[in-house]
């Protein structure tokens, strides 16, 4: 009865107000779009939401299918955690870095592992020259990188998150179990967050070595080490921020991502692992864009679509195992350097979509990242905007306010619904392991990048500063500069560390790494041993490809 | 230096960029404009890069990096054509280039920087200016 009031009050008012309004003043735009190309009409109402069952689509936070949120309360009980990555210089200009986080009431740090170019090469490569202390991360040659990073901390009580898939994932794992042994931290209470991330490293990052299936086992063979080993650990951050940085729209964000996610959980359980035994440890990691209620909605969306693959594809039971527990990063390809000002209000408004989607963890950007690493001027800037959103904008008083938004419920069906599809369309092309070899997922993000691209050239889509409110002169901002000193005294610290080791017990570790990667034997504790005897990452990485051979992107566009 | 009419461009990172968002969309964005690309592809090395360009007879080098630290990088580059005689290639550069930095990479050889935020039919435009007259007169002016 209502619904035909709806329809029929609904084809009145175009008739008699819309009509005349657009013929009076035409719109802007011809066809709306959200950034994923989802059209826009101009209002919403109950009939867009009518296919909506509310128990079953949408319930209850704390509940299956957590489209409101993981948690009963979510931020009334605690606020998410304000996660900031660091990392420059040298070790002790991060660590001073990090503590002045914590102080200033940063949750948990992250800190960055390797070099900034997927910690593959060491810190005397040649390659390397000029870039010591230049990305957001520290060096990570050896275990006494990790001995130094980690000194001081109490590994009970600190959570500690390594970036990187495949090869260094395991490597930063075998550094960080030798340095809790050393420390006498006992495995079952370790805490923290691996990303081996495999697949996303062949389509969006680039920091692959081996061939995919090879980079798969290394994978394989951390979740089911830390199962055993490690019950406080998250062994794998799926990353689909990877494929948003590198181009993707926000269904193909979690399009993508989901689709690799799924060739995981199935890798696992092909290893003869149950899937309540590994699944309630997978976390995310996704971007935030600029798109403030499509973001919201893909949030809501992805954690609605994941619950479902997880219970009904895979039968999970365990109720952990279907929550999709989201850490957020604001976008660093969605800041801009002219103007550099301007990316502080980006980064609001990309926090502010992140607490209204519900996401449990947030890393704000600097608003001078576009230019170099942040400044500690902008840093802080960067932890203060989660803070006033959390204390100052109300948002996180009240649990998932947007449900219930005939535009929001609206969208999150849509972005579901074509993230389903293209499940779909890549589990009839083999999974994602194939859809990664054929350069499936490559090629869908280009188009999206290229698009994007194009669209701001045309002017379709304005970027204040950039392609439109242009101005001549910036006012001057302070730029970071790399402390080339710290990076020299860095070189001499791996020089004399290559010299004293013992090479007899170099060599054997390295043999004995091969043997097992030759064969089936988990290689965590293999790596564990080569590290001790203090090889290098580089050194590692070239044992293992021996055995496993390279992986080379083709050169196409 | 190229005889067809047809602009070569080879398009290279620094070896160990592996951020390839700009340099995929600018080498589609050339190529739609009608000249001929050549993508060098990821983790080359600078000797690699060096003899693409000289075995692919290109007009121009175009370097995308994200990398930081450019000042060094670049240098190193340009050093390295001066000595496999390939000097007289142009090179540009775009991606997270600085203003402090410019005057460096200018110094060691670079004849065009684009900062970010610089669209491809900015750098189009530069191109097809600085080539009107045919890759040989681009050649004589240096």
């Amino acid at each position: 009865m209502q619904d035909e009031e709806i329809k029929n009050e609904r084809a009145r008012w175009e008739q008699e107000t819309l009509k005349k309004a657009v013929e009076r003043y035409p719109e802007r735009e011809e066809q709306f779009t959200t950034y994923s190309g989802i059209p826009i009409k101009q209002i919403y109402t109950p009939e867009d939401v009518e296919g909506i069952n509310y128990t079953e689509d949408i319930g209850f936070p704390g509940e299956y299918p957590y489209t409101r949120g993981i948690q009963a309360t979510m931020y009334r009980g605690r606020l998410w955690t304000m996660r900031q990555l660091v990392g420059f210089n040298s070790i002790e200009e991060t660590k001073a870095r990090q503590q002045e986080f914590l102080d200033q009431g940063v949750i948990s740090v992250a800190i960055s592992s390797g070099s900034c170019f997927g910690g593959v090469y060491d810190s005397d490569d040649p390659l390397m020259e000029g870039l010591l202390g230049q990305g957001t991360t520290v060096a990570r040659d050896t275990l006494q990188d990790t001995r130094d990073t980690m000194e001081g901390f109490d590994l009970e009580q600190v959570s500690v998150n390594f970036p990187g898939g495949q090869p260094t994932a395991v490597i930063d794992l075998a550094k960080f179990l030798v340095v809790a042994e050393e420390h006498g931290t006992p495995f079952n209470l370790l805490r923290g967050t691996l990303q081996n991330d495999t697949l996303s490293m062949f389509i969006s990052n680039h920091y692959y070595e081996f061939p995919v299936k090879h980079a798969m086992r290394l994978m394989v063979d951390i979740i089911k080490y830390s199962c055993e080993n490690l019950p406080q650990f998250n062994p794998i951050s799926i990353s689909p921020q990877h494929q948003r940085e590198a181009g993707a729209t926000a269904v193909q964000e979690v399009a993508i991502s989901f689709c690799n996610a799924i060739s995981y959980v199935q890798a696992c359980i092909d290893a003869g692992m149950d899937v309540d035994t590994f699944a309630p440890r997978f976390s995310w990691n996704f971007g935030v864009y600029m798109d403030l209620f499509e973001e919201a909605a893909k949030f809501r969306a992805a954690r609605r679509v994941w619950a479902r693959i997880m219970k009904e594809r895979f039968g999970a039971k365990n109720p952990r195992s279907w929550m999709l527990r989201v850490h957020a990063q604001t976008s660093g390809s969605a800041l801009m350097a002219p103007q550099p000002e301007n990316n502080i209000m980006r980064v609001t408004i990309q926090a502010l979509a992140a607490v209204l989607g519900g996401v449990n963890s947030l890393h704000t950007d600097g608003f001078d990242e576009p230019l170099a690493i942040p400044t500690e001027r902008a840093a802080r800037l960067a932890i203060r905007t989660q803070q006033i959103i959390a204390h100052e904008s109300g948002a996180a008083k009240v649990v998932d306010p947007l449900a219930g938004s005939y535009y929001v419920e609206s969208l999150t069906n849509q972005i579901e619904e074509e993230v389903s599809d293209f499940i779909k369309k890549v589990d009839d092309m083999g999974g994602a392991e194939t859809a990664v070899e054929n350069g499936f997922f490559q090629q869908e993000i280009a188009r999206s990048a290229y698009a994007h691209q194009m669209a701001v050239e045309r002017k379709e889509r304005i970027i204040v500063g950039v392609n439109d409110f242009k101005v001549e002169q910036d006012y001057p901002v302070e730029v970071f500069e790399a402390d080339q000193e710290a990076g020299r005294k860095h070189l001499e610290k791996l020089r004399r560390i290559k010299e004293d080791r013992d090479k007899d017990q170099l060599r054997q570790s390295l043999e004995k790494l091969k043997g097992a990667a030759g064969g089936d034997e988990n290689l965590v504790p293999y790596t564990m041993e080569a590290v001790k005897a203090m090889t290098t990452t580089g050194e590692i990485i070239e044992a293992l490809r021996e055995v496993f051979g390279t992986y080379t992107k083709p050169a196409t566009f | 230096m190229g005889q067809s009419d047809t602009i070569r461009i080879l398009l290279a990172k620094p070896p160990i960029d592996t951020h390839d968002r700009g340099i995929m969309i600018l080498a589609r964005a050339l190529r739609d404009a009608g000249m001929e690309v050549i993508y060098a592809g990821l983790r080359q090395t600078w000797e690699q890069i060096v003899n693409t360009a000289i075995e692919e007879d290109v007009d121009l080098i175009g370097i995308s990096s994200l990398a930081g630290g450019e000042r060094v990088l670049i240098p190193k580059f340009c050093k390295l054509l001066k000595e496999s005689d390939a000097a007289d290639i142009p090179v540009i550069i775009g991606g997270s280039v600085l203003d402090r930095e410019i005057p460096v990479l200018e110094e060691a050889g670079v004849i065009k920087c684009f900062k970010s935020g610089t669209s491809a039919g900015e750098v189009i435009t530069y191109i097809q200016n600085a080539f009107k007259k045919g890759p040989s007169q681009v050649e004589s002016s240096r």
